[in-house]
């Protein structure tokens, strides 16, 4: 089965097309974020305009790659959402007119379930069960991956995602858009104990996350040593504040594998590209008997391959949309 | 030879199908926000009714803009797409030239649409011998502003949803020198865009499925202020 997948959310036109859910035969991703440089993060029109400038260029680049026909098609996944919503129309609209044109089904994607399925294109093996962090841009979550379809949401953020902390920060400290990377390479030249920032776990039992109360922290820093005079070392702060995020993110991670006796954990989303976090997780892995799985960097970001897998799972799980399908900006996980 | 024709500049969603200068069926929705949603089933239905397919249309026609740059990017995504799928032209059309279509009059023609904030996209027509002529190329002005230009001229006949918005202010300004479109004539139809579709497919005015994209008139908020920085 051929499917043809179609992912817009943000500021990524990525067009893929699979065979079954696992082996990706193209995944063109054209990236916006020079463009949006120059604005210091994603302007939703902006994003949108370069959308619809490019996304049938990137269908047929998909395609041509592939080697396939829009005839040889024989499914349409797309992403429903969450992101925004001028972008995300987009994709819904070249989707639908794809799928009934050549009257082929068509599965709106849940994007952060389109991030978990990345691993499935990466590691041909892997099945659930299995514990997943999923640490993207707007989303942090823990889950608990029953089935190809069926997650149970353990633990969520309750304020700043994960990977928002690290591009606010990253602005705090001068740096360009968009901050994760920036701040994962000064970390690895940095002094990680440097500072003591605080590593924010809530109630002992809860497996929820709250990364504001640290954001905060580190602009109260930068605040102070401005007034004191005080030499600021981007890299020690980078560090510091890094190593204070991916504390929490690993501890939690690690004590819900064991809690629920998983032998797998299964890091997804654009922060899962952290070298930092992945040297971690592997690392505590090692001592804890689980085994760590992420994907590949390119896969971490936002694709259309990892929607077309999670679009194949749903369809083979009976979930068909109809052509009233919509965008939903701020659909949940669950 | 068949024409899908869209229009989803405005509120109203409309698509009609048509043979030639032959009216196969119009469809429209005057529907807040429902374009996305909408605007797939909508053909469906049409071309359902007609007994055709997606594959069965010759060329296709779009609204371009000036109107909402979120509506224009549904029909414009849906257009370029289902074009892309046979590979067939596309000819892109502009909102206000086919509202001033649906007014084939002497008088001078003044679409108006809604571009918020007293302000509305708009042009200034005139047919001579059968053809539609600009006299002010689209732009988009405050309403005060172009009731002011409009001022000079003796007889002006309205139309479009910004009509509806104004209307007291267009009536006080310009009095017995103005007309409002009937109801029918006044919204975006998607029969006035398959019409001008075949004039300019015919002139081989026709646009490629790749690189169509809406004419939005303005540049965005966030590219404005980043110029005002520079
Ligand atoms: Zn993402």
């Amino acid at each position: 089965m051929l499917t043809l997948a179609i992912e817009t959310s943000c500021d990524e036109t990525s067009v893929a097309v699979l065979r079954d859910g696992r082996e990706v035969l193209s995944n063109i991703i054209s990236s916006q974020i020079e463009i949006h440089r120059k604005f210091g993060g994603v302007v939703p029109e902006v994003a949108s305009r370069k959308h619809i400038e490019s996304i049938n260029q990137i269908v047929q680049e998909s395609l041509d790659a592939a080697n396939v026909k829009f005839d040889d098609i024989d499914l349409i996944g797309v992403t429903q959402g969450p992101g925004l919503v001028g972008a995300l129309l987009i994709g819904i609209s070249t989707a639908k007119a794809i799928a009934y044109g050549l009257e082929l089904p068509i599965v709106g994607v849940n994007h952060i379930e389109g991030h978990v399925c990345a691993n499935y294109i990466e590691h041909k093996g892997l099945e659930p069960p299995f514990t997943g962090l999923i640490v993207a841009g707007c989303h942090t979550y823990l889950v608990q991956v029953k089935g190809y379809t069926e997650y149970e949401i353990i633990g969520r953020t309750r304020d700043d995602a994960a990977g928002e902390a690290f591009d606010k920060v990253a602005r705090a400290l001068g740096l360009p858009y968009p901050g994760g990377p920036v701040i994962d390479k000064l970390s690895q030249k940095g002094d990680k104990e440097a500072i003591a920032f605080p590593r924010v776990m809530l109630e002992p039992k809860s497996y929820d996350f709250s990364f504001s109360g640290l954001k905060t922290a580190v602009l109260n820093y930068l605040n102070q040593a401005k007034q004191k005079g005080d030499e600021i070392i981007i890299e020690d702060v980078a560090a510091s504040f890094q190593q204070a995020v991916l504390d929490v993110l690993v501890e939690k991670s690690f004590r819900l594998a064991k809690e629920s006796k998983m032998d797998k954990i299964v890091l997804a989303g654009g922060v899962a590209a952290n070298q930092g976090l992945r040297n971690m997780m592997e690392q505590r892995g090692l001592e804890e008997g689980i085994k760590i799985f992420y994907p590949s960097k390119i896969l971490c970001t936002d694709n259309a391959a990892m929607i077309g897998s999670a679009a194949y799972y749903n369809y083979r799980a009976g979930k068909v949309d109809d052509l009233y399908l919509n965008v939903v900006p701020n659909l949940g996980f669950n | 030879m068949k024409i899908l024709a869209l229009d989803t500049s405005t509120m109203m969603a409309s698509c009609a199908v048509m043979d030639e200068n032959k009216v196969l069926g119009e469809y429209s929705l005057n529907q807040e926000a429902t374009h996305s949603e909408k605007l797939v089933p909508m053909i469906k239905e049409i071309l359902d009714s007609l007994n055709l397919k997606v594959k069965d249309i010759d060329v296709y026609g779009v609204a371009l803009g000036p109107g909402s740059f979120t509506g224009l990017r549904i029909g414009v995504s849906t257009v370029k797409t289902m074009a892309h799928l046979f590979d067939k032209p596309v000819v892109g059309v502009s909102t206000l030239e086919a509202l001033a279509y649906n007014l084939p009059f002497n008088e001078i023609v003044v679409p108006m649409i809604d571009a918020r904030r007293e302000r509305v996209y708009t042009g200034i027509y005139t047919w001579k011998n059968g053809k539609l002529n600009t006299l002010m190329k689209p732009d988009v002005l405050n309403i005060r502003d172009l009731l002011e230009i409009l001022k000079s001229y003796e007889n002006v006949v309205v139309n479009g949803d910004g009509v509806k918005l104004h209307e007291d202010l267009i009536k006080d300004a310009l009095q017995h020198k103005v007309q409002i479109s009937t109801m029918g004539n006044g919204y975006c139809r998607a029969t006035s865009i398959g019409e001008i579709t075949y004039i300019k497919y015919k002139l081989g005015e026709t646009m490629n499925y790749y690189t169509l994209v809406p004419e939005y008139l303005r540049e965005s908020q966030a590219q404005r202020d980043l110029k005002e920085k520079e």
